[in-house]
């Protein structure tokens, strides 16, 4: 029976069917970072057990992390008592059993989802999990990758294996090439405006067609990693040349290994005749810059769009509309290109990486941030893009056109640093999520792509980047 | 480790939260990920909608500025133990904190038309049983709460919630359900089928090296 490249890795990894009817799934890959890992450590203590395979898992912490440590990597850069017991125990615990991990002192340190591909974790045909849900974003290489539960980190660190039923199948293809100053953050909001953020749930999402196959990984992890913002716990892409190219340029696997690898990494695709449970094709060249303007991603229009009104829609979506409305202080005729903004955020793994930092610098390149705005700040995804930015100069030209450049960290994309919104801001942010206090308690969060957050910051509202 | 069994039935009274995509940022808001602990969660759930100040780790319900509009703080709804609520529930972040914060404050189900993956799959672990209905019967039952009855009660191994004699049959998976009656730790249950896993692992190794090149 031909089989869809979640088939394929499904049955790559399938160790046994339980007698409750779920399957246990063998896991490659699995990522931590001191949020979701302390009391799964400690389950792990308690019941007397050390990792399965110790070299399967992969450290760092990256939420709680301050970007303001000019240097100083080191724990007493955390000024934040609480976040400090996290990034201590952490530490504990990889050592206690013997984990990799990339402390806050090593220049390799970052979000996990950006060093771990950059790294060479993360390659294709991998089962790859983490305690956090845009562990999607390797799906990218062609990896059955998704976001676990605490309890699940334990039982993967314990077992490595997890107990999971299948997911359905879901193909969105992507055809045409886009605008200019259209990037792939644009076209997986439009994609979620359109199917909602339940459009994927129970479904692994496979995402093909003339565009994927045209853009970066960088970009296609950018789509995989908002797979969850649609539903999808799982996003994926077929692995080609382009994927092949970014794997040998970033790990370190031996002539012999890398050719047997290739060979097998040549088979993971979708067979011509696979059926899916659910289709859409997008025609991709009609798209234009997209912006949230309420509080979940599905509340995203044209940049320079109507935001819907109340009246106007049915009965079951009102109150939503009206709440969101609401709390991102938007009145009843206001458009997005109306609003004033009071700061930008171009980082998180969603538009932290080298591309994204190189495109938001193209648009402020000798200019300056408008005075409207009280701060903008650049985090890159991790040592390695902070440093090839430097490299480059980007830093510079961020820090002429008056950006703050930060050492990296999830940062303000929800704030569990001294990074974040104070009630009522209004922020331009690359990132993934606009819930209600997601960077910061009563903070309004507009999601857009890295050259709209860039152009925002000089314009102080949102504007068309083509 | 086994957490006990729980009851074969679930009797009690029914919170309303009539809102689409309730994401675990708001269930429990990102400061309180900063805790290294399982359990003490039940002061910080929702903590967006329940105060109106902000709330920091360590912090509890009576040193803060309480939402009187918020229904889990008004009697009888503060002591509630089943969820009404809408569409795609648990969206968002993985974070098992959200389902901690639950269960910390008494809540033992959750009725919605569709949750988010993780979350669900998350609420088993925990003992939190989550309930998925049709959109229809969710609008009959908010509809329900408020003119007839506001206590549900839900048998666990019937499959069905009961409200002021009106029956409803739910489906969820056996086993995921027996996870919740008999209170079962996966990680033992799987360990029983070690031999299995490392056979598994032992060709793989074999045929697919690459990804024990740095063992
Ligand atoms: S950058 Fe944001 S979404 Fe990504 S892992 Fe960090 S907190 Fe989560």
């Amino acid at each position: 029976m031909p089989k869809t490249l979640y088939d394929k890795l499904w049955n790559e990894h399938h160790i046994t069917t339980l007698n409750s009817g779920e399957s246990l799934l063998y896991i490659d890959r699995h990522y931590l970072h001191e949020v979701t890992s302390p009391q799964a450590f400690e389950g792990l203590a308690k019941k007397h057990l050390v990792p399965w395979r110790l070299n399967a898992n992969i450290a760092t912490p990256d939420h709680n992390v301050p970007t303001e440590r000019g240097g100083a990597f080191n724990m007493e850069s955390i000024e934040d008592e609480i976040s400090k017991i996290q990034v201590v125990e952490l530490d504990k615990n990889c050592n206690r059993f013997g984990i990799k991990q990339f402390d806050i002192t090593s220049e390799n340190q970052g979000i996990v989802h950006v060093i771990g591909p950059e790294l060479g974790y993360t390659l294709p045909g991998m089962t790859i999990v983490c305690g956090d849900s845009h562990t999607s974003t390797h799906g990218a290489f062609g990896c059955l990758a998704m976001g676990i539960g605490t309890s699940e980190v334990e039982h993967v660190l314990a077992t490595q294996s997890l107990k999971v039923s299948k997911l359905k199948n879901m193909h969105v293809r992507f055809d045409g090439k886009p605008q200019t100053g259209v990037t792939s953050k644009d076209i997986v909001l439009y994609l979620i405006g359109k199917i909602g953020t339940a459009g994927g749930n129970g479904h692994a999402i496979e995402f093909s067609g003339s565009y994927i196959e045209s853009i970066s990984m960088e970009a296609r992890m950018t789509i995989c990693n908002m797979a969850i913002e649609a539903g999808a716990k799982v996003g994926l892409i077929a692995p080609d040349a382009t994927t092949i190219d970014y794997v040998r340029k970033h790990s370190d696997l031996d002539s012999n290994l890398l050719e047997q690898a290739e060979a097998h990494w040549d088979t993971l695709k979708t067979d011509q005749m696979a059926v899916f449970n659910k289709e859409i094709i997008i025609d991709i060249s009609s798209i234009k810059s997209q912006v949230t303007w309420g509080t979940s991603p599905e509340m995203v229009v044209d940049f320079d769009g109507n935001i819907p009104d109340p009246e106007l829609v049915s009965e079951d979506k009102k109150k939503n509309i009206q709440l969101a409305k609401q709390y991102m202080g938007i009145e009843a005729d206001e458009k997005l290109t109306d609003l004033k903004f009071d700061k930008v955020f171009i980082g998180s793994c969603t538009n932290s990486r080298i591309e994204d930092l190189r495109e938001a610098a193209s648009i402020v390149e000798g200019k300056q941030v408008a005075d409207t705005i009280i701060e903008a700040i650049v985090v890159p995804g991790s040592g390695m893009v902070k440093l090839q930015a430097e490299a480059e100069g980007l830093d510079k030209i961020f820090e002429d056109a008056g950006f703050v450049w930060r050492d990296p960290g999830c940062s303000m994309c929800l704030g569990m640093n001294p990074d974040q919104l104070k009630p009522y801001e209004r922020c331009a942010s690359t990132s993934n999520r606009n819930f209600e206090g997601r960077q910061g308690n009563l903070g309004r969060t507009h999601l857009m792509s890295p050259m709209m957050a860039a152009l925002t910051a000089i314009n102080g509202t949102v504007s068309n980047p083509s | 480790m086994k957490m006990q069994g729980n009851e074969l039935q679930i009797h009690g009274l029914v919170a309303c939260i009539d809102r689409d995509n309730i994401d675990t940022d708001q269930i429990i808001p990102t400061e309180y990920l900063k805790s290294i602990k399982k359990f003490g969660f039940e002061d910080y759930l929702f903590d967006g909608w329940r105060y109106l100040d902000d709330g920091k780790l360590g912090i509890t319900k009576e040193q803060r500025q309480i939402n009187e509009d918020f229904i889990l703080n008004n009697a009888p709804y503060d002591q509630a133990s089943i969820l009404l609520t809408r569409d795609n529930f648990g969206c968002g972040s993985s974070r098992e904190h959200a389902v901690w914060a639950l269960r910390d404050f008494g809540i033992k189900t959750v009725i919605a038309s569709s949750f988010g993956d993780i979350f669900y799959n998350n609420c088993f672990k925990n003992g939190v049983l989550p309930i998925k209905l049709s959109k229809e019967q969710i609008e009959e039952l908010f509809s329900q709460t408020q003119d007839t009855s506001n206590e549900i009660t839900v048998s666990l191994d019937a499959k069905k919630l009961t409200i002021a004699s009106v029956e409803y049959s739910f489906e969820v998976e056996d086993n995921l359900l027996e996870r919740i009656i008999y209170g079962l730790d996966d990680v033992d249950i799987t360990l029983q089928d070690k031999d299995v896993i490392k056979e598994f692992e032992d060709s793989r190794m074999k045929s697919k090296p690459w990804i024990y090149a740095n063992d």
